[in-house]
């Protein structure tokens, strides 16, 4: 019994499957649209925002971590110091969202009744900086500082002997909470993954209020009059985020390889991997030619690609889809949406080429650092 | 009704006033303890950063030696992988059919040191995993170029000498060069 939920577990885990999943399902648990909502109601997903759907989820997770702590693989990567946050963070990420859909479900429900949102009646609505407000901080930090200090007593942080440059632990990880810029790290180039893109997240977010302008949702929790951007944001925060550091943090094992989470981590695990350029696909696989030597002649198909994907598909959606979009928030607001929306997705669309057709770069040009 | 004029209190005395009878400094006094100020501040600054900038010129700098003599050719067996000079020097020697080459131990991707996994012949990188043959080639993971080579040659003593400073690049065409491996 235990055995099949450990080896259901590790297929699943699987990057392409777990990844799939995730992707499928955001919709579902977030959804975007009329036609989602429907499908959302008619699986009862939305039970998830209810009490026992809280009960479920936490019981779920704590099901898992303590298999994990009885695993004799497992226990190694969850019982480490550098891990234990992780294990904090799936816990209160869980119990946050679950905190926040709830109200908000609620609220959608008495504004579709006609009735104003929870938060007017609420004869706490007002607090007094002082002395409410500024208690419940003290407190608050009361209460952090003696659970930090606890636990700096009770484990010992983990240092490692002094850093050599000529040995690389294996796997080298970053702490914790850098693991999901090293994931993109393994689709992207240095300064893509570890320059541009970062930037573009604070950037990205520090946009956000600029183009989505809409006022409602303004004081209150709800979902529904914003959601198109909760599903946009928790895809990017839970999957490209947060998912991604559970990937690094437990199923990333020697030689940067998968690893199931019940799987022993094999040194010498042998994956077989061999990562072509699209320019080597197009004249080589292709074309049965050789690499030409001019460098612009040799990528322009990259560079098609990438000009396509970031200049011509935005044009094309403004004329089509996204046309209402457009016209409502104008062109200004619609590049700059566009700019950091399609990089974000950029990421998934990167991970499936590398997993589906070992595709390495797009652009390749080693010659002057610039691969994409 | 008394014709009282309220006064607001920060108004009472003009600055003149109190400059006259000597308590507060007037326009000419104050310019001068702005300049110097500014003048102080200067020179304060000025130092901070010319003690900051002699602190990047080291009395004494340790270098590690750039070049390296590691043996004899026939110290290598043929297409074999050594890694002992890579902790101390940074480098696998390599040694297929034809040539012995001096690769560089540090991942074309973000830097750090792959590990030379003999059974699956080939270098794999911990960090993002890279993976490259033993003649250097990329062929797995994020590492956008092959390994860098170092300049080899045989010294007056048959030994074999290894020079860091000159590398040279697969992607420039480089390995072409007869300086970047040793025909044996
Ligand atoms: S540093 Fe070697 S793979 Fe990233």
């Amino acid at each position: 019994m235990i055995e099949t939920f450990k080896s259901v577990i590790d297929t699943l885990s699987a990057p392409t499957v777990s990844f799939t999943l995730l992707t499928l399902l955001t919709p579902l648990i977030f959804p975007p649209t009329d036609w989602f909502d429907k499908l959302n109601r008619k699986l009862g997903i939305w039970r998830l925002w209810t009490k026992p759907g809280l009960w479920a989820g936490m019981g779920f997770i704590t099901f898992f971590f303590i298999v994990g702590y009885f695993d004799p693989n497992f226990n190694i990567t969850l019982t480490k110091p550098d891990n234990f946050p992780i294990v904090l963070m799936v816990y209160s990420m869980f119990f946050f969202i679950w905190l926040g859909m709830k109200k908000a479900y609620i609220n959608d429900d008495r504004l579709a009744e006609g009735l104003k949102p929870e938060e007017y009646n609420d004869p706490d609505d007002k607090v007094l900086v002082w002395p409410d407000l500024v208690y419940i901080e003290f407190i608050s930090l009361i209460l952090f500082m003696v659970f930090l200090i606890v636990w700096s007593i009770l484990v010992a942080a983990p240092l490692e002997e002094p850093a050599n440059p000529a040995s690389t632990p294996n796997p080298s990880k970053a702490p914790w909470y850098f693991l999901g810029l090293q994931e993109m790290l393994v689709y992207f180039d240095p300064w893509l993954a570890g320059i541009v893109f970062p930037m573009f997240i604070i950037f990205g977010m520090m946009a956000i209020p600029y183009i989505d302008t809409n006022p409602k949702g303004d004081g209150y929790y709800s979902f529904k009059e914003r959601r198109i951007g909760i599903f946009i944001f928790m895809y990017g925060w839970l999957i490209l985020w947060l998912f991604l550091i559970v990937i690094g943090t437990f199923f990333r094992g020697p030689n940067w390889n998968f690893f199931g989470p019940f799987e022993y981590w094999d040194p010498h695990k042998v994956v077989p991997l061999n990562n072509v350029n699209l320019s080597e696909y197009l004249w080589v696989k292709m074309l049965s030619t050789g690499l030409p030597t001019n460098i612009m002649l040799r990528e322009f198909m990259g560079f098609l690609v990438v000009f396509a994907y970031m200049f011509v598909f935005p044009i094309l959606l403004a004329k089509t889809w996204l046309k209402d979009l457009f016209e409502k928030i104008g062109p200004i607001r619609y590049t700059t949406l566009m700019l950091f929306g399609l990089s974000m997705f950029s990421l998934p669309i990167k991970m499936y080429l590398r997993w589906f057709f070992n595709l390495k770069y797009i652009i390749a040009i080693p010659e002057w650092f610039f691969n994409i | 009704m008394s014709e009282e004029k309220i006064t607001p209190t920060a108004s009472v005395g003009t600055s003149t006033q109190n400059s006259e009878n000597g308590k507060e400094m007037g326009r000419r006094g104050f310019f001068k303890w702005l300049s110097l100020g500014w003048i102080a501040f200067a020179g304060a600054t000025g130092g901070f950063f010319t003690v900051m900038i002699r602190f990047l010129f080291p009395n004494v700098l340790f270098e590690p030696p750039q070049t390296l003599k590691i043996g004899f050719p026939n110290d290598y067996a043929t297409n074999t992988v050594d890694i002992r000079y890579k902790k101390s020097f940074n480098i696998w020697v390599v040694r297929d059919e034809e040539s012995i080459f001096a690769l560089s131990t540090v991942c074309t991707h973000l830097g750090c040191t792959p590990n030379w996994l003999r059974t699956e012949g080939k270098f794999k990188c911990p960090c993002h995993g890279s993976g490259f043959r033993m003649t250097g080639i990329n062929f797995e993971g994020p590492a956008p170029r092959p390994l860098e080579r170092y300049k080899v040659s045989l010294s007056n003593d048959g030994q074999i000498l290894v020079d860091k400073t000159k590398s040279f690049k697969w992607e420039k065409g480089e390995w072409e060069n007869s300086e970047s491996f040793l025909v044996v």
